[in-house]
C-alpha cells in the first residue's frame, strides 16, 4: 500500500465540487507536484488530507490510518507536516521561539516530565534549539533567530513556515506552495533541501505554480483541473501533455 | 554601473536616502531611487531586502526617519496615505485585500469613494467592459473569485482613482502560470496607456523582462541598478538575485 493513498475524494462547498472523486497514491520516499490553475482543488485536497476540512466523500490514508477522521493535531503526530499559503506565525515570539513552539505542538512529552524538567527532556529541548539553528541557517534567517517574528517580511515569514514544518521531522511532507513571494536564488536553496530529503527518503507531496520548481524536482506530476484529475505522469509528459498545457500552461 | 539612482532628472518620484523602518528595526539603510514618467520599474532582492517597505513608505503608511521623497516635484515624504493618493499614486499591496463580502462591483464604487464627479458610474463601466473577467462577475462577491481575478480587480480599483504611478507589490504571487501572463500584461497595458508603473516582484526574470529599468536591493540599500536587460544579463545579478 502507498504511504498517503487518497481515494474518491470529494469535497463540495455551497454546490461547487472543488474536489471531484480524485484518486492519489503517493509511494514511500515520492517526490510528487500537484499542479493546477488556480481554484482546481489543491490546497482544498491538502486541506481534507490533513483534517482541515472535513471531505464530504472518499478516504485518505496514511500508512493505513484514516487520515479523514482526524483533528490536524492527529494527523501532524503520525508523521505528516504541512505548510500553508497564507502563513501565521506568533509575532510577538522571535523566529527560533516559533520553531520551538512548532515542534512543541507535535510532541506528546508527559506532563510530569515537563514539570520537573527529566534530562531527557532537557536533552530533547537542547537538540530542538540546535535543529532549530541548523533550519533557520537552511533558510537564510540565522541573523533573524531573535528578531520578533512580526518584525519580518512576508517573504521571510514563508521561508520560517518552511523551517517550522521540518522541525518535527515528518515523513511525509504536504507543501503548499513554498516557492511563492520567495527569492529565486532562495528558490534554488529550497530545491536542493527538498531534493535532500527525499535522498533521506522522506516522502514529499508539493503544491507550486514555479514550473522551474516542479519540473526540476518531481518524479511524477499529479494535474487537477476543475477538482479532477485529468493527467498524471512524470514531468516530460505532463509539459507535453495537450490537455494539461489547455488547462494550465496556455500559450 | 554605480548603485545610486539620485540622478536623473525631472523624474516623476524621486527618492533620495530614505531611512525607515518599524519600530527599532530599520529596514530602509539610505534607499534612493527614481521612475521617470511613462516607465516601468521594478525592485527585486532577497526576502527582507526592504522591498515591500519601500512601497508602503513611498505611499504615506511608514514616515521616513531621513532623506526625502518627491512626487511631481513636490516633497511628499510626510503626507498621509490618503493625501499621497490624491496626488497621483495608486497602491496595491501584497496578498491583495479585497473587500471579500461586497461584490466586484461594490469593491469598484468603494475604490472610487475619494470621487465625487459624475464620471464614477461611466469609469466602472469602462473597466468592467476593459476586464471581462471581471464583468462576468460583476455581482459575485470578490472572496469568491480566484487568486488571479482578485489581483485584476485590485488593479482596476487602484486605476479609478487615474493615478500617474501605479506601484504593485508582488502582482504574480500565488498565480498560476496563465494568470501571471494575464496579469503581467495588464501592467504592461496600463502602462501604454499612459501609467506609470512600479513593482515589486520575486518573479524576478519575468519583472524584469517587462521593465524599463530595475533596482536591486540588498539588506535596505541599492545593490544593483540598469535596464532591465541590463540586470538580466550581469552575472552576479543572475548567481545572487535571480537563481542562476
Amino acid at each position: 500500500m502507498a504511504l498517503l493513498e487518497v481515494r474518491g475524494l470529494v469535497k463540495r462547498f455551497l454546490g461547487v465540487t472543488a474536489v471531484d472523486q480524485v484518486d492519489l497514491a503517493v509511494e514511500p520516499g515520492e517526490l510528487v507536484s500537484l499542479i493546477g490553475p488556480n481554484g482546481s482543488g489543491k490546497t482544498t485536497l491538502f486541506n481534507c488530507v490533513t483534517g482541515y476540512l472535513a471531505a464530504d466523500g472518499g478516504r485518505a490514508f496514511f500508512r493505513g490510518n484514516d487520515l479523514t477522521t482526524l483533528p490536524p493535531h492527529r494527523v501532524a503526530r503520525l508523521g505528516v507536516a504541512r505548510t500553508f499559503q497564507q502563513v501565521s506565525v506568533f509575532p510577538r515570539l522571535s523566529a527560533l521561539e516559533n520553531l520551538l513552539v512548532f515542534l512543541q505542538q507535535h510532541q506528546e512529552e508527559h506532563l510530569l516530565a515537563r514539570l520537573i524538567r527529566t534530562p531527557r527532556l532537557q536533552r530533547l529541548e537542547a537538540e530542538a534549539v540546535e535543529r532549530a539553528r541548523r533550519l533557520l541557517e537552511l533558510v537564510g534567517l540565522t541573523d533573524k533567530a531573535d528578531a520578533a517574528a512580526g518584525s519580518l517580511s512576508y517573504g521571510q515569514r514563508k521561508l520560517l513556515a518552511f523551517a517550522a514544518a521540518l522541525m518535527p521531522d515528518p515523513d511525509l511532507l504536504l507543501l503548499d506552495e513554498p516557492a511563492a513571494a520567495v527569492n529565486p536564488t532562495m528558490i534554488n536553496q529550497m530545491k536542493s533541501h527538498i531534493l535532500a530529503l527525499h535522498r533521506q527518503g522522506k516522502t514529499v507531496l508539493l503544491v507550486e505554480h514555479n514550473m522551474e520548481v516542479v519540473m526540476d524536482i518531481s518524479q511524477r506530476v499529479v494535474v487537477l483541473d476543475h477538482g479532477q484529475k485529468i493527467a498524471e505522469g512524470p514531468p516530460d509528459a505532463i509539459r507535453r501533455d495537450s490537455r494539461v498545457i489547455e488547462a494550465y500552461f496556455g500559450r | 554601473m554605480a548603485a545610486d539612482g539620485s540622478a536623473l532628472g525631472g523624474a516623476l518620484l524621486d527618492l533620495r536616502e530614505v531611512v525607515a523602518g518599524y519600530e527599532e528595526v530599520e529596514v530602509l539603510r539610505g534607499v534612493s531611487l527614481a521612475v521617470r514618467a511613462g516607465e516601468i520599474v521594478c525592485i527585486i532582492g532577497a526576502n527582507g531586502a526592504g522591498k515591500s517597505t519601500l512601497l508602503r513608505t513611498v505611499f504615506g503608511m511608514l514616515q521616513p526617519r531621513a532623506g526625502a521623497i518627491r512626487f511631481a516635484g513636490e516633497d511628499i515624504a510626510s503626507r498621509s496615505s490618503m493625501e499621497v493618493l490624491r496626488r497621483g499614486i495608486g497602491y496595491v499591496p501584497q496578498g491583495r485585500c479585497n473587500f471579500a463580502a461586497m461584490s466586484v462591483e461594490e469593491n469598484l464604487e468603494m475604490g472610487a469613494y475619494l470621487r465625487r464627479d459624475p464620471r464614477v458610474r461611466s469609469d466602472i463601466e469602462a473597466l468592467l467592459a476593459r476586464f471581462p473577467m471581471l464583468a462576468t462577475k460583476r455581482r459575485e462577491l470578490a472572496g469568491t473569485l480566484s487568486g488571479g481575478q482578485q489581483q485584476i480587480l485590485e488593479m482596476a480599483i487602484a486605476l479609478l482613482l487615474h493615478p500617474r504611478l501605479l506601484m504593485v507589490d508582488e502582482p504574480s504571487l500565488g498565480l498560476d502560470p496563465r494568470m501571471v501572463e494575464i496579469v503581467f500584461d495588464t501592467l504592461l497595458a496600463i502602462n501604454r496607456e499612459g501609467t506609470t508603473v512600479l513593482m515589486v516582484e520575486q518573479n524576478a526574470k519575468k519583472a524584469l523582462s517587462v521593465s524599463h529599468r530595475g533596482f536591486v536591493l540588498e539588506l535596505g540599500r541599492n545593490r544593483f541598478e540598469g535596464t532591465g536587460r541590463e540586470l538580466l544579463d550581469n552575472p552576479e545579478v543572475r548567481q545572487h538575485y535571480l537563481g542562476g
